[in-house]
């Protein structure tokens, strides 16, 4: 009993710090998206190696607060691995906001199964009757009489939202999915379950994992690019209006081809 | 001098007064707190379609806020967990205190102790790697992360809990009314649970009741093994999602103070309110068939 209060107690000063602490001038303040954030890290060191005066602050803590955090004016750049929802922007509205979106990177989502499942590809109207429950059988798709184990991310991620919007169409996900609440264990679990399939962002495939191609056409960085591959989708950092000074400066040098090149080694597709 | 010795007493005292509300003031902010950021979302969703929707889709445009499957996983998996933990806890108890010898005992009762110290995350990922796959291959199921996955797993950690206070209350039993079985020609066994056992009833019903609460608390373990299927469990080797899970799992993404924070702040109150009633419960029963004397057997 007591021992729980206190970790909650824990919990709820830190996230009260991170809500309280507000942007300062010369210092930048970085939050939202889990996906994001290894971009804006990776990129925030390179910033103030270069600029030993800057100090930049990341986070993460999901697209949603990104939006959020900028809607409220406590951040200087709000991450987001979707665009800015309908809602959030009657509501930035509302209170004179204009959040200015930039592109930083491309992520496509890919479709895994275990390396023992004989499937290699599969149609975008397949993928999501598996994920919507009417398919429950492989052999249904052209592989063995086994039960598909469907899983899936849980429901506050962003690579979730964006599988929901580009396969699912908005449909919703069977309720005996499993979720997994992070890309590393999706992968971990498809490892270890042969007859399970799952969907991890790029950066995040292994060799444990066999990806498979979508209506022909395997992910890839080349096929991202031409718009080729289904599954794909913008990553975004947003600004509250303009950016101005260092937060200008730091946004021009990740969409710099230097930039690009960090996000390519944090396991993302640039965008050229 | 005496004057002296009052001015510390009453100084003891108040310090201690202090000390005692100070606790008691945090807990009273932090329930304030849960409740205060749980409550909004009732004005979206009725207490009864919260309690009893069958469904959970909180980023779902209409959302759907419906915490029923996970509250009744909550309960399978806490109920399975003690059919595994209550025999093996109280038994190993009466063993480490009656049965043992003195030797043996001070080895067994440390390591059972030491079960306590290991980290819910350690479990979680033995739960995972080790016991998943094995399940998985035994009982040949599609998944190894499931309803008795996790039951396995709480019940590992609920076993300390309960054999720590069942000890306590067997060894609390005055030696004499050992003796006095023992003189009138009981053996052994019939002496434990004859006597013992009964005397002891209050105190390891409490420490069943607490391990229970552990139990149904529990979030780490499973968060990593219990599958995470918002559903109402068909069988013991479906994938659950219990409530401790649900907010783990869901709180770092959800806007900050928006329907889905409210929603899983609700879910927080939900919980809240059962380890409040279990523990209710094992105050309840700790006085009830409390022991007083050896004349009251």
């Amino acid at each position: 009993m007591k021992k729980r209060n206190s970790l909650m107690a824990a919990v709820f000063s830190v996230m009260f710090l991170c809500v309280s602490g507000t942007a300062m001038a010369g210092n930048i303040d970085i939050k939202g998206s889990t996906t994001v954030l290894p971009i804006a890290q990776k990129a925030a060191e390179a910033y103030m190696k270069g600029n030993p005066n800057a100090k930049i602050t990341v986070s993460g803590g999901g697209s949603g607060n990104g939006i959020k955090a900028i809607i409220d004016g406590t951040t200087d750049i709000g991450n987001a691995s979707r665009f800015i929802k309908d809602k959030e922007a009657q509501l930035a509205m509302e209170k004179g906001v204009y959040p200015v979106p930039f592109r930083v990177a491309l992520d496509c989502i890919v479709p895994i199964v275990s390396p023992k499942n004989k499937i290699t590809n599969l149609t975008s109207a397949q993928l999501k009757d598996i994920y919507t429950g009417k398919i429950t059988n492989w052999k249904e798709v052209g592989g063995e009489d086994k039960e598909i184990v469907v899983v899936s991310r849980d429901t506050s991620s962003g690579t979730f939202e964006a599988w929901k919007e580009m396969v699912m169409k908005d449909e919703k996900v069977v309720q005996s999915a499993l979720t997994v609440p992070s890309s590393g264990a999706i992968v971990q679990t498809i490892a270890k379950t042969d007859t399970a399939i799952a969907y991890v962002g790029f950066g995040y495939l292994t060799k444990e994992v066999k990806a498979l191609s979508v209506n022909g056409i395997s992910g890839s960085i080349e096929t991202t690019l031409s718009g080729a591959y289904p599954i794909c989708r913008p990553l975004f950092m947003f600004t509250k209006g303009w950016p101005e000074g260092e937060t200008l400066d730091f946004i021009n040098f990740v969409t710099s081809k230097k930039g690009q090149e960090l996000v390519k080694e944090a396991g993302f597709i640039p965008m050229y | 001098m005496t004057a002296k010795r009052e001015k510390t007493e009453v100084l003891v005292k108040y310090t201690f007064f202090l000390i005692a509300l100070f606790s008691v003031l945090v807990l009273g902010l932090i329930v304030l707190f849960l409740f205060m950021e749980g409550i909004p979302i009732f004005s979206k969703v009725s207490v009864y379609d919260f309690v009893f929707g069958t469904k959970w889709y909180p980023t779902d445009e209409p959302p759907d806020f419906g915490i029923f499957p996970l509250i009744v996983a909550s309960f399978c998996v806490t109920f399975l967990s003690a059919v595994v933990s209550i025999p093996l806890g109280v038994m190993t108890a009466v063993y480490i205190s009656e049965i043992a010898s003195k030797r043996v005992a001070e080895i067994v009762k440390p390591v059972v102790e030491l079960l306590a110290s290991l980290p819910s995350v350690v479990i979680g990922f033995f739960g995972m790697v080790i016991a998943g796959p094995f399940i998985q291959e035994v009982f040949n199921v599609p998944v190894g992360v499931n309803l008795f996955n996790a039951s396995l797993m709480l019940a590992f950690m609920s076993i300390p809990t309960i054999c720590t206070i069942s000890e306590d209350a067997i060894r609390s039993v005055p030696v004499s009314m050992r003796e006095a079985s023992l003189a009138l020609g009981a053996t052994r066994l019939e002496t434990i649970l004859k006597v013992v056992f009964p005397a002891s009833l209050s105190g390891i019903s409490t420490a069943v009741i607490l391990g229970m609460s552990r139990a149904i608390g529990e979030t780490m373990v499973v968060l990593m093994v219990a599958g995470g299927a918002a559903m109402i469990p068909k069988s013991i080797f479906s994938p659950v999602r219990p409530l401790p899970a649900s907010i783990a799992a869901e709180m770092a993404e959800a806007p900050f103070r928006g329907d889905h924070y409210h929603a899983l702040f609700a879910t927080g109150i939900v919980l809240f309110i059962f380890t409040l009633l279990f523990n209710i419960l094992a105050d309840f029963v700790a006085s009830k068939y409390k022991q007083t004397g050896e004349a009251s057997l």
